[in-house]
C-alpha cells in the first residue's frame, strides 16, 4: 500500500526511477529486452530494430525540439551523415563498428553544430527552413561525391564483433538494441543536470536565462550537437542494419516522421520520444496486419492499404494535436498517477 | 562622487539610453553601497526598468559606465553579469513555466556549477555529487528560508502571483548573489504579502549580506525599508537620499504631483 511518496533522502529523491513500481516496471522491459531474440520471430526482431534505431533518433530530435525548442526538419539529413561515416569507415579501414558508430556520431555533431550556428538568430519556421536547407545542401553532397558513391550510394559490409558476422535480425538486436538503450539512459541524465535545465529554460525564456547565466548560443549550439550525435548514431545503426546507404535512404520525409513522433509520444519527454518512435514505427504494420485479417472477407484489402494507411496516419497525428497535445507520455502519466494512489483516490 | 571608494557595490556614472527618439535614461549617475537597500522610485515610465536592463546587459547604453566592485562591466553579457553576482527578478516575473518551483530554483545556481555535456550523460560521478550537494544547499538555504517547502515540486505555472513573486526572489538567492535587483518586488501583492516580502529583503540584507537594489512604488515600503533612495523622473535622477530626506523634496513632489495615488502615498508612507 502507497499513500503518495514522503521523502527525506536527497539522493533518493534525484534518483531517476524513485518508485517500486517504476523500477519493477523497468526490469521487467529490461527482462522483455532481453529474451525477445529467443522467443521472437525474424520478421518481428525486424521491426524491433527498426523501433529501437527510431527510437534513438527521436531521442535525439527530442533534445533539440521537445526540449530546447528549436524545431527541426534535418534529422533524417544528420541520420545521412552518420550513416555515410559508418558505410565508408567499414569498406575503406574496416575498423570495429563501435568505432565507426562514434565516429558517425561525432562527424555528425560537428555538422549539427554548423546547422545550429543560425539558430542564435532565427527561431521557429525560420529555423525549420533553414535546417531543410541544410538537408538540402547535404543531399547535393552525398549524390555527387566519389567518395560517398553519388547517386549509387554504398553497399557495405555486415559488421564483425569477435568473429561473429552480424548480417541477421537476431545479431543485430544486439548491438541495436544496447545502443539505444544507452542513448535514452544518457538523455534521461542530461534532465537530472544543469546542462538539461539550461536547455529547457531556452525553451522556455530566452532572456532570464540569460540572466542566469546561461549563454545561449553555447547551449544551443551543445543542444544540435547532442540531437545530431544521436542522429548519426542511430544513422550508422541504420547502415549497419539494412547495408545500403544511397542519397534516397534518408528523405525529408523522414524528417517530418521523426517531428511527428515527438509529436505524438510528448514533446520535452523521454518517454514521448520512445513512445511516439515505437507507435509510429508500428502503425503501418498493424494496419498491414488488420488488412491481413480481412483479406478472407474482402481480397482488396491489401491493394487499399497504401492510401488508407497515409490517410490513418495523418489523422492520427491531427487527432493528437487536438485531443492530447501532450501525447502518449501524457496518457501514461494518467494512468499511473490512478494506479499510485489507487484505491484512495479514483 | 564616491565612484571609487571601496564600500561601493555598484557605480552608475554618467548612463544615457535611448530608443530611437525616446530618451530612457539621460546621464544617470548614481552609486549603490555595499550591504544596503538602495531603492529607485519614479513615475511610470521614468526609465527605472530600463535602468536594469542596462545593469543587467541587455541594453547597451549609447555613454557612461557601469562598474561592479570597481570593476567595468562594458563589454560583459549578461551570462558573465551573472557569474560576477548580479542576480535580478523581473517586473512581469520571468520564471519557466513548464518547470516545477524546484528545478526553477536549481537554475539559479547554473553559472556556479560545473557539471559539463559528458559529466551530464553519464550522470554518475561528478554531475551526481553536484547534483546532490545543489539539493541540500537549496533545501537548506533558500527554500526553508522563503518558507516555500509545500509548493517545492508544483509546477510553476499552477502557482498564485504572489507565490510566483516568491520563487523568482528564490532563484535568485540560489545565484548566491553580491548584488540583487529587484524589479517591483510586491506590484500587485495584498498587505499580509508585501510585508512578507518585506522581512524577507531585510533578512537577505542582514543574514545574508547582500546588497540590494530595488525599484518599487509602494512608497510605504520604500520608506520602511530602505537605507537610500534614488528618484528618477523622464530618465533624469531628480534627487537622492535619506528616505526621510527625498520625501520632503520639493522637485520629488512636484514630479509625483500628477501621479495621484502615488503623490498621495508618498506624502503619507503610513497609508500602505
Ligand atoms: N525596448 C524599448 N524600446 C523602446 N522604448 C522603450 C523600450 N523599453 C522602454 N522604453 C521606453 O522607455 C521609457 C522608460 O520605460 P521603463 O520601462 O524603463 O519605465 P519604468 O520606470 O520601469 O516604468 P514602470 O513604472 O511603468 O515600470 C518609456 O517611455 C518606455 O516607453
Ligand atoms: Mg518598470
Amino acid at each position: 500500500m502507497r499513500i503518495g511518496t514522503l521523502k527525506t533522502d536527497y539522493a533518493a529523491d534525484e534518483a531517476l526511477f524513485d518508485t517500486g513500481l517504476q523500477k519493477c516496471l523497468l526490469a521487467l522491459a529490461l527482462a522483455g529486452a532481453v529474451l525477445l531474440p529467443f522467443l521472437a520471430s525474424p520478421y518481428w526482431l525486424f521491426l524491433a530494430c527498426l523501433c529501437a534505431i527510431n527510437v534513438a533518433s527521436a531521442t535525439g530530435l527530442n533534445i533539440l525540439t521537445g526540449y530546447t525548442g528549436l524545431v527541426s526538419l534535418g534529422q533524417a539529413a544528420f541520420m545521412s551523415v552518420g550513416a555515410y561515416t559508418v558505410a565508408v569507415l567499414e569498406i575503406h579501414l574496416g575498423t570495429p563498428f563501435l568505432l565507426n558508430l562514434l565516429a558517425g556520431g561525432l562527424t555528425t555533431a560537428l555538422v549539427g553544430i554548423a546547422v545550429g550556428i543560425p539558430s542564435l538568430r532565427v527561431k521557429g519556421l525560420y529555423l525549420a527552413i533553414a535546417t531543410i536547407a541544410a538537408s538540402v545542401v547535404l543531399h547535393f553532397i552525398f549524390s555527387h561525391w566519389a567518395l560517398t558513391g553519388g547517386v549509387q550510394g554504398l553497399s557495405m559490409p555486415p559488421a564483425r564483433f569477435f568473429g561473429v558476422t552480424m548480417d541477421q535480425p537476431f545479431q543485430l538486436y544486439w548491438m541495436i538494441m544496447p545502443v539505444t538503450m544507452l542513448m535514452v539512459l544518457g538523455a534521461a541524465n542530461l534532465f537530472r543536470t544543469r546542462v538539461g535545465r539550461a536547455f529547457i529554460a531556452i525553451r522556455d525564456r530566452d532572456i532570464s536565462a540569460e540572466v542566469l547565466g546561461i549563454p545561449l548560443l553555447r547551449y544551443k549550439l551543445m543542444s544540435f550537437a547532442v540531437s545530431s550525435c544521436y542522429a548519426g548514431l542511430a544513422g550508422g545503426l541504420w547502415a549497419y542494419f539494412f547495408r545500403v546507404v544511397t542519397p534516397e535512404s534518408f528523405p525529408l520525409v523522414n524528417s517530418i516522421f521523426y517531428l511527428a513522433a515527438i509529436i505524438v509520444g510528448g514533446m520535452g519527454t523521454i518517454l514521448g520520444g520512445i513512445l511516439g518512435a515505437i507507435f509510429m514505427t508500428m502503425v503501418p504494420e498493424v494496419l498491414k496486419f488488420g488488412a491481413g485479417l480481412v483479406t478472407p472477407f474482402y481480397p482488396d484489402a491489401l491493394a487499399l492499404l497504401a492510401p488508407v494507411r497515409t490517410i490513418v496516419f495523418g489523422a492520427l497525428i491531427v487527432g493528437f494535436l487536438i485531443f492530447e497535445p501532450q501525447g502518449l507520455a501524457e496518457i501514461w502519466r494518467r494512468i499511473r498517477r490512478f494506479f499510485h494512489l489507487w484505491p484512495f483516490k479514483t | 562622487m564616491t565612484g571609487a571608494a571601496t564600500d561601493v557595490a555598484l557605480s552608475v556614472e554618467g548612463v544615457s539610453l535611448s530608443f530611437g527618439g525616446v530618451k530612457a535614461l539621460t546621464d544617470v549617475s548614481f552609486a549603490v553601497r555595499k550591504g544596503l537597500i538602495t531603492a529607485v522610485i519614479g513615475p511610470n515610465g521614468a526609465g527605472k526598468t530600463s535602468l536594469f536592463n542596462t545593469i543587467s546587459g541587455f541594453y547597451r547604453p549609447q555613454s557612461g559606465d557601469i562598474a561592479f566592485e570597481g570593476r567595468s562591466l562594458s563589454g560583459s553579457a549578461p551570462p558573465e553579469r551573472a557569474k560576477l553576482g548580479l542576480a535580478r527578478t523581473f517586473q512581469n516575473i520571468a520564471l519557466f513555466r513548464g518547470m516545477t518551483v524546484l528545478d526553477n530554483i536549481k537554475l539559479g545556481r547554473h553559472a556556479h556549477m560545473r557539471t559539463g555535456l559528458l559529466d551530464a550523460l553519464v550522470y554518475h560521478g561528478r554531475a551526481r555529487r553536484e547534483e546532490i550537494a545543489l539539493r541540500a544547499e537549496i533545501e537548506e538555504r533558500v527554500i526553508d528560508f522563503l518558507e516555500i517547502q509545500h509548493i517545492r515540486n508544483a509546477p510553476v505555472a499552477t502557482l498564485p502571483y504572489g507565490l510566483r513573486k516568491r520563487v523568482e526572489l528564490a532563484r535568485a538567492l540560489a545565484m548566491r548573489p553580491r548584488l540583487l535587483l529587484l524589479d517591483e518586488p510586491v506590484a500587485g501583492m495584498n498587505r499580509e504579502e508585501t510585508e512578507d516580502m518585506a522581512r524577507f529583503i531585510l533578512d537577505v540584507k542582514e543574514e545574508w549580506g547582500v546588497t540590494i537594489l530595488m525599484v518599487e512604488h509602494d512608497m510605504g515600503m520604500v520608506m520602511d525599508i530602505s537605507d537610500h533612495v534614488v528618484v528618477l523622473n523622464f530618465g533624469q535622477v531628480i534627487a537622492e537620499g535619506a528616505p526621510a530626506e527625498v520625501q520632503m523634496n520639493p522637485a520629488v513632489i512636484a514630479a509625483y504631483l500628477g501621479a495621484g495615488e502615488l503623490g498621495r502615498r508618498l506624502r503619507s508612507p503610513e497609508a500602505a
